[in-house]
């Protein structure tokens, strides 16, 4: 199941095998992987914050958090444990069950989506043969979490917050969707190691020029839509919702939404690189003789793409409900279903650009 | 270390079908039954069926699911609780499902089960390729036949949605 063969990891797998029974190997094998992978996004996702609040200010020329740490460095892990210490409250009469539970559907189907990406060629905890549509399983999952989140915490404003996510993400979904299977169909597999396998004769992007820009087009409007963020984040508006679905919430299972917020923007972002931009590959293939540097090219690229998703954030004005839903259903849709028969018709014809 | 997973994902399964036909609020009865159906996912990532595993979670996880607790959230206040049924009810229904369940282990345990020696999980472009296959053991009628209900489907919602508009023409 894990495909993971770096030198450290191979030696701590024989390790592990010599001195345990093969069963308990695995599992620990498993936990071990896991536990890798929170600490590691749990950090990246609070550092993202720190990105946004930097990126927030220099868009409206201030200087952003520079007190804690070198140039406010440690700002988000100051403000991290301060939220661990605080305290955790409720509403009267909310349904406490499901309002204990809310956060933890958010958080652990937006870590799920996480183990299937492939950093670099070794280092990719699950490579599932349905790759990308596993992705669009797991994300499906998240908005159950906001959707009672909102109505469990008994607060009006909270309600309607929910209410307008899901609208939002069912309609959005369907873009997302569809605009990644546009690029499938040159691919012709769902495996994300292979997609990018099949990228070493040129990105796709550029593979299926006309059809694949719209698609990436396409799906960066429905990506950030589906994360509930600007100009899409009418779930939380704050000038017409306290915050939305997690007003009531307090201490970490705020966090909890809050990082899953930034995580599922990474995990946009990371699709996007891995479908359109060659994963991580090289451009023109430069630094191939070091398989290493994968990471560094994977990280740059899913980067950019986030900075782009925060450039959106700090520039365009919020929609309203019915103007989103147009935009969906009106446009993004039926543009989504011809492209899909364009892609069909270039694929058939030999039309895309090899290298 | 498969067997163990199998039972765990049974016993949650039976645990939360339970729970849920019992559960006197609406909106948990709901989410006992996601954990219902998101064990049967589990399952079928357990024989490695991963296409149906992730049709499994998009369709009734993310899909269904997502649609009941927009109705209940829709009709449902936090504070309301689902009546008890009249005991001659609860009777009835409870002869019921047993005779439905005697069934159902009946022709179970009747009928024969070969064990496949199958290790090879089925690839996305088999499913596709057998979808739109006519010839032996293809599924196209099928197919077809689906793809029209559910356009039937899509416009009927639609007339009902807009129903009024239309009659106001005609009158």
């Amino acid at each position: 199941m894990n495909h993971i063969s770096l030198s450290i990891t191979k030696n701590i797998h024989n390790w592990l095998f010599s001195i345990m029974p093969e069963g308990a190997a695995s599992i620990t094998e498993m936990v071990l992987i896991a536990l890798v992978y929170l600490a590691i996004f749990a950090v990246a996702g609070l550092y993202l914050v720190l990105l946004e609040r930097k990126v927030a200010a220099w868009f409206q020329l201030r200087l952003g958090p520079n007190r804690v740490g070198f140039k406010g460095l440690l700002q988000t892990m100051a403000d991290a444990l301060k939220l661990v210490s605080k305290e955790l409250t409720g509403t009267d009469r909310a349904d406490k069950f499901l309002y204990n539970l809310a956060p933890y559907f958010v958080i652990i189907s937006s870590l799920m989506a996480l183990a299937v990406f492939p950093f670099t060629k070794e280092f990719q905890a699950f490579d599932i043969n349905i790759g990308i549509f596993f992705l669009i399983a797991i994300s499906s999952i998240g908005v159950i979490g906001i959707l009672l989140g909102g109505w469990s915490s008994n607060n009006k404003f909270a309600l309607i917050g929910a209410m307008r996510s899901g609208v939002q993400t069912i309609s959005y979904e369907l873009s997302v969707g569809l605009s990644l299977l546009t690029m499938v169909l040159i691919t012709g597999s769902l495996q994300l190691s292979e997609i990018v396998e099949v990228q070493k004769n040129g990105w796709l992007i550029v593979q299926g020029h006309i059809p694949a820009v719209i698609a990436f087009m396409i799906y960066m409007i429905a990506g950030t839509a589906e994360t509930n963020r600007a100009p899409f984040d009418m779930v939380e508006a704050e000038s017409e919702l306290g915050a939305g679905f997690h007003t009531e919430y307090s201490g970490m299972k705020f966090a909890y939404f809050f990082l899953a917020e930034f995580i599922n923007m990474f995990i946009i972002a990371s699709i996007a690189t891995t479908i359109f931009f060659g994963g991580w590959l090289s451009p023109f293939g430069v630094t191939e003789s070091i398989p290493v540097l994968g990471v560094f090219w994977f990280l740059g690229k899913t980067l950019l793409i986030v900075f782009l998703m925060m450039w959106f954030r700090w520039t365009f004005p919020r929609l309203r409900i019915d103007q989103l839903l147009t935009l969906e259903w009106k446009y993004l849709l039926p543009l989504n279903l011809l492209n899909i028969v364009l892609m069909a018709l270039i694929v058939w014809l030999n039309l895309t650009i090899q290298f | 270390m498969e067997k163990i997973i199998f039972y765990i994902l049974a016993l949650l399964m039976i645990v939360f079908a339970i729970a849920s036909v019992s559960s006197r609020k609406m909106l948990r009865s709901v989410i006992y039954l996601l954990f219902v159906l998101v064990s049967v996912a589990g399952i079928y990532f357990l024989i490695d069926y991963n296409f149906l595993g992730a049709i499994q979670l998009t369709v009734y996880a993310g899909g269904i699911i997502v649609l009941i607790i927009f109705s209940v959230l829709l009709v449902h206040h936090i504070e309301m609780e689902l009546e008890v049924a009249k005991t001659s009810k609860k009777i009835l229904t409870g002869i019921i499902c047993a005779i439905g369940l005697g069934v159902f282990l009946t022709t179970i345990y009747s009928y024969n089960f070969n064990v496949v020696e199958n290790s090879i999980s089925t690839t996305t472009e088999d499913i596709g390729t057998k979808l739109l296959s006519y010839g032996n053991g293809g599924f196209i009628l099928p197919f077809e036949v689906i793809s029209v209900l559910l356009l039937a489907a899509m416009i009927g919602a639609i007339i009902i949605a807009k129903g009024k508009k239309l009659t106001d023409k005609i009158n």
